[in-house]
């Protein structure tokens, strides 16, 4: 359902902290990070962190780690391979959903703000909750499946065409940017499949090895499922891989109409 | 009905096994607008005047009644199909249920009265 309004506990209060800048400081950036506390009972706040640059890294990424490490223990996030390649660390940064640890502070002007992905529950501060996404992607049932009996001993083999039909697709580290960036999905996640798992289906909707596309097809047809997609186009701008979710739904509906002849 | 897990509710009713067929047709009836639509602004442009008498006179004439009752029928298609969509979109339950038959009405009721407009004009004496 639309929500045009945060619920009264969503709100953001004016209670933020301020952490000035190390005295001496001469190359400080702030950076106004969305605070909540499950265990607190308090609305979420924006603690504002003063940086030196000077001795900071140079991504969103290494300024949140060192708030963590050196300011605010308390500060929670989810981060791994700091090389965009694990999709952990996604977020709003300065409005737009991608990476802290692939988005250069130097690319933002001014203030650095930063927010849980939008319309999403949030656990604590910038974690996300993910079980929802995850099993849309479990319903996709993203593995190869086939009819024909597993070889034995062999590879299953691929011409070099057919595998490069997946390029562009295997990449989706399924950090979720694409999916809370889009409103379709934000009005309707508990049907529309979203941007990420319909990359995701179409993935295996293209490998040439795969037997399952009809019953794949099948579980997609919805007005819900897939055709919730508007071409907003959010997915592909934002994604901080460079892929094109938009494009993989078109392939998608055009192997629909394909079929129905 | 598998609500108890999350990939339950994810599987929820299963798949409709429809809107392939929605998707096409607001492509084809949105392809009919814009050649019908150009079609009646080129014809009326070519009109030597806008008067009563003279469209009227026109639209006598089955190369205009025609296309004009195809104009009608594709235009509130179209716009069937979209507010559907729209109404899918925006609200949920029952809400829904009365928009979308509120729609329904509405879209057959003037499509028939456009029809009825044209038929008469086309069809009716002199």
């Amino acid at each position: 359902m639309a929500e045009f309004s945060l619920p009264a506990n969503s709100k953001i209060s004016s209670a933020g902290k301020r952490y000035p800048a190390p005295a001496g400081a001469k190359n400080v950036r702030a950076f106004k990070v969305y605070r909540w506390n499950p265990d607190d009972g308090a609305n979420p706040r924006y603690d504002t962190y003063e940086l030196d640059l000077d001795e900071t890294g140079p991504m969103v990424l290494d300024a949140l780690i060192k708030i963590k490490s050196e300011v605010d223990s308390t500060l929670t996030f989810r981060r791994s391979c700091r090389e965009g390649i694990c999709g952990s660390c996604s977020m709003n940064i300065d409005g737009l959903n991608t990476l802290a640890c692939t988005q250069a502070i130097a690319d933002i002007k001014g203030e650095v703000r930063v927010l849980p992905l939008p319309h999403m529950e949030v656990v604590k501060d910038l974690v996300p909750d993910f079980k929802h996404f995850y099993a849309q992607y479990a319903s996709i049932k993203p593995w190869l499946q086939t009819v024909t009996p597993t070889p034995s001993g062999e590879e299953r083999l691929q011409s070099v065409e057919d595998r490069s039909k997946l390029d562009g697709l295997y990449e989706c580290i399924l950090c979720a940017c694409c999916s809370t960036a889009c409103p379709s999905y934000w009005w309707n996640s508990d049907k529309f499949l979203g941007p990420a798992i319909l990359l995701q289906a179409y993935r295996w909707l293209a490998d040439s090895r795969d037997e399952m596309t009809g019953e794949r097809l099948d579980q997609l047809e919805d007005p819900f499922r897939l055709y919730r997609c508007h071409t907003i186009m959010n997915c592909s701008n934002v994604c901080p891989k460079g892929l094109n979710p938009a494009k993989a739904i078109a392939e998608i509906k055009l192997m629909m109409v394909e079929r129905a002849g | 009905m598998g609500a108890g897990t999350e990939l339950g509710r994810v599987r929820g009713l299963g798949s409709a096994k429809d809107g392939v067929h929605h998707w096409w047709l607001q492509r084809v009836t949105a392809v009919g607008n814009l050649v019908l639509m150009l079609w009646l602004i080129f014809s009326l442009v070519r009109l030597p005047s806008l008067d009563h008498a003279s469209v009227v006179l026109w639209l006598r004439q089955p190369v205009a009644a025609v296309p004009m009752l195809l104009l009608i029928v594709s235009v509130f298609w179209h716009f069937r199909l979209g507010v559907q969509v729209l109404l899918e979109d925006y609200s949920h339950g029952a809400a829904r249920v009365i928009g979308m038959l509120a729609l329904n009405f509405y879209v057959l009721a003037g499509a028939a009265a456009g029809v009825f407009a044209v038929l008469k004009i086309a069809l009716g004496a002199a």
